[in-house]
């Protein structure tokens, strides 16, 4: 069976070049970057040369990275890490769980966290920023892109105003790197999160920036490794995987590799929309990443659409996912105001690199027909379809 | 061996619902494993006398676990479905109401009839399966004679779960798949270990799914205190059936009829100097009844809310055999309509404890004819 996955801001797949790159690390190139003899010098050297391809990634100084497991240990190192008992920390209410959650656990342990709204096109207002601000805040957390919409957030005039009033700024990038340039003066961010396995790295890598002269305190205590931001010996071939995922996507801003990712998306997005009635998009006056479209379609059960297509061989998501695997009503589209109906109408196609023409024509043609089925079954629909068809 | 065609296994994660699997798709059908995600077993849990572990729970994540990794090994495809909102609305809320007004619920009843044989089975059928197979131990058939579906008790009487699918329509039977019903639970493990099967040993679940620990009074405590709502203030005078008053309680949500132990009566002795039951329990003015054994004795019972299975509406005196709670001999009686959707059934013999709140079923020998809601 054919199979089409359109589910990239969840994971992507490695890319050969960098699957290739990791692979001596395993066994013939294995080694502790912290150990004295030539393996371990090795291995360090490995390590180092990844910092830097990571660093020209986001123009920051090497020593500025922290390698860790993934954007969640990121965004909770730069969230517990940054803050003490007292602070106040502002974020807002569309961030991924890993910054939520962590925030909702900052608030049960002495910080106060204010979770800023956003409007009908998942934007948070940088006015709300500036206001939410008060003496004892420490810092505010607020992502670049949205997982769910693609909504890109205006984070340099964040930035401005953090740097204006003297507190620092953190921006969760996981889904923002390689569709957006990310530059850390540019955003005049103090903290920033990526996670390797969303741009065609491994799952299990990431890192957190650090601006120098920020301190953070570590979350794990054990050996000075990160320079004492994160103890725990090198996850050495994921690193070097990293390191060659951000060198191919900083060149891939070069090679027009996002407006073809954004074509595919503008097509996708528009065919099935023709082709389906009492249909729409999210987000669609927002900025947002080349490769995420957030569509709904009324009086359909989102969860059975996703397992239609499933079966049909179309990978998409709706929602996020909980622990046993069943869909959540999404937090971010709940924020948005979007009836809870629709919220549950809604599913998210995100693409990369890697998707192809032929991809889409397929979903194209897939969608609309699951999208039929489920409605011949919905009696809201068949009752909503036989009132439109009263005449006046 | 029936014609292959797309069937949806409701997957619990259980010995029961895994070996349905693991036949039909030996039968060579199309599935597609669907596992309801009903209850956060977890939501109340570290709440007074809520525990921690909640190990071996339906819908609890080692039994998605077991579930999910079945359907590898069947190489089936398997999703989870959300219907945490509609089973908190339609079973658990019900399940609390009726406790605080003074009767004995049965959640399996409304999981079956508004969550497994309704949610579930649209999603079945948006997804492209037309039937549902579950490990309910029950038997369906087409009657042309009659035009009906209908419900009969399976081969293991002892594993017998007609009692609970007795709200179940036409349109649903035709759409249910019970291939356990000729089955006794002894080879339904059997043939769980032959199609290997790593959890055909695992124990049957016994309580209330979404009540870990499975003291359903600390369940309301914990689930209203969760809610911010104060446990409403049913206490009221115990009284004897004569009205004398007797005692005091501290709530109607604490007794069932039948109920012998926790009255607070010290060795007060009844009447005839035997013990003291719970004879009634009247949630308008918060009083409960009690009384001794000979008073728990009902010639009738009254019941509402029907379903009619095997008969499309009662139209005149029928004799039927009614089983007054799960784990009932049914007893015979005349049932005869008493009311638009009431139904009156004139025990041959009194029944102890009949209780409201539970479900009076009504058999014809092994057919289910049909039942309603005990008033």
């Amino acid at each position: 069976m054919r199979r089409v996955y359109m589910d990239a801001n969840a994971t992507t797949p490695m890319l050969p070049e960098v699957f290739e790159a990791m692979q001596p690390y395993f066994m013939e190139r294995f080694g502790n970057a912290s150990s004295v003899h030539s393996f371990g010098q090795r291995a360090r050297g490995a390590v180092e040369q990844a910092r830097m391809s990571v660093a020209a990634f986001l123009h920051c100084r090497p020593a500025e990275i922290v390698f860790t497991s993934g954007g969640t240990e990121s965004d909770n190192l730069a969230l517990f890490g940054a803050t003490k008992a007292g602070d106040h920390v502002i974020t807002t209410s569309i961030e991924h769980h890993a910054v939520i959650h962590a925030g909702e656990r900052l608030a049960a342990c002495g910080r106060e966290v204010t979770f800023l709204p956003v409007d009908g096109n998942c934007l948070v207002d940088p006015e709300d920023v500036r206001r939410a601000i008060r003496p004892n805040t420490r810092l505010i957390s607020v992502m670049m892109a949205n997982n769910e919409t693609g909504a890109i957030q205006p984070v340099e005039e964040i930035g401005a105003i953090a740097a204006e009033r003297g507190v620092q700024f953190h921006t969760d990038a996981v889904q923002a790197a390689s569709k957006l340039k990310l530059d850390v003066e540019k955003i005049g961010c103090h903290l920033l999160s990526i996670s390797g396995h969303k741009i065609h790295a491994p799952q299990g890598i990431g890192i957190l920036f650090v601006r120098k002269d920020t301190r953070i305190e570590p979350l794990f205590y054990g050996g000075t490794h990160e320079r004492q931001r994160r103890a725990g010996t090198e996850n050495l071939a994921g690193i070097v995987a990293l390191g060659k995922a951000a060198e191919i996507a900083r060149h891939g801003f070069d090679t027009g590799a996002l407006d073809k990712m954004a074509a595919l998306r503008d097509r996708l997005e528009r065919e099935i929309l023709a082709r389906v009635e009492e249909a729409g998009a999210h987000s669609t006056h927002a900025p947002r990443v080349a490769n995420t479209t957030n569509l709904w379609f009324d009086h359909v059960e989102g969860e059975a659409l996703v397992i239609s297509l499933d079966l049909k061989g179309l990978a998409v998501s709706g929602g996020s996912a909980c622990a046993s695997g069943a869909s959540e009503p999404s937090h971010v589209l709940t924020a948005m105001h979007v009836p809870a109906e629709r919220a549950r109408a809604s599913l998210r196609f995100s693409l990369s690199k890697l998707t192809t023409d032929e991809d889409v024509d397929f979903a194209i043609e897939v969608v609309p027909q699951a999208v039929a089925k489920l409605r011949e079954l919905s009696p809201y629909y068949r009752d909503s379809a036989r009132a439109a068809s009263i005449p006046a | 061996m029936s014609t292959p065609e797309t069937i949806a296994v409701a997957m619990s994660g259980g010995v029961d619902s895994s070996t349905v699997a693991a036949m039909l798709n030996a039968e060579g059908h199309t599935l597609v494993g669907l596992t309801l995600q009903l209850w956060n077993q977890r939501r109340l849990a570290g709440r007074p006398g809520m525990p921690e572990s909640t190990e071996g729970r339906c819908c609890s994540l080692d039994d998605v676990y077991d579930a999910r990794r079945v359907a590898e090994h069947l190489d089936i495809p398997y999703y989870v479905v959300n219907q945490q909102d509609r089973f908190e609305q339609d079973v658990v809320q019900p399940f609390v109401r009726e406790y605080l007004s003074g009767r004995t619920p049965v959640p399996c009843t409304l999981c079956n009839n508004h969550l497994k044989f309704a949610q579930l089975l649209d999603t079945a059928r948006q997804i492209g399966a037309e039937r549902i197979a579950t490990g309910h131990y029950a038997r369906n058939e087409y009657d042309p004679a009659r035009g009906r579906w209908i419900l009969k008790r399976p081969a293991d009487t002892n594993k017998d779960q007609t009692y609970f699918l007795f709200g179940l329509t036409q349109e649903q039977l035709s759409r249910s798949l019970f291939p356990l019903g000729n089955y006794h639970k002894p080879d339904v493990r059997a043939l769980a270990q032959q199609q290997g099967l790593a959890l055909a040993n695992k124990p049957d679940s016994q309580e209330i799914c979404f009540i870990p620990g499975g003291d359903y009074k600390q369940f309301l405590d914990a689930y209203l205190a969760e809610r911010g709502e104060e446990m409403p203030d049913t206490s009221g005078e115990l009284v004897t059936t004569s009205g004398e008053v007797v005692g005091h309680h501290q709530g109607i949500h604490n007794y069932t009829v039948g109920q012998r132990k926790g009255l607070g009566l010290g060795n007060t002795p009844g009447a005839a100097g035997s013990p003291l039951y719970v004879i009634g329990i009247n949630g308008a003015d918060r009083r409960v009844v009690v009384g001794g054994g000979e008073e728990l004795l009902a010639p009738t019972l009254r019941a509402n809310r029907l379903n009619w299975i095997a008969i499309p509406a009662l139209d005149g005196p029928l004799r039927v055999q009614v089983k007054i709670r799960h784990r009932h001999a049914p007893a015979w009686a005349t049932l005869e309509m008493s009311g638009s959707d009431e139904a009156t059934a004139t025990f041959n013999e009194p029944q102890r404890a009949v209780t409201p709140g539970q479900a009076a079923v009504f058999y014809n020998g092994d057919e289910v004819v049909g039942g309603g809601w005990i008033v």
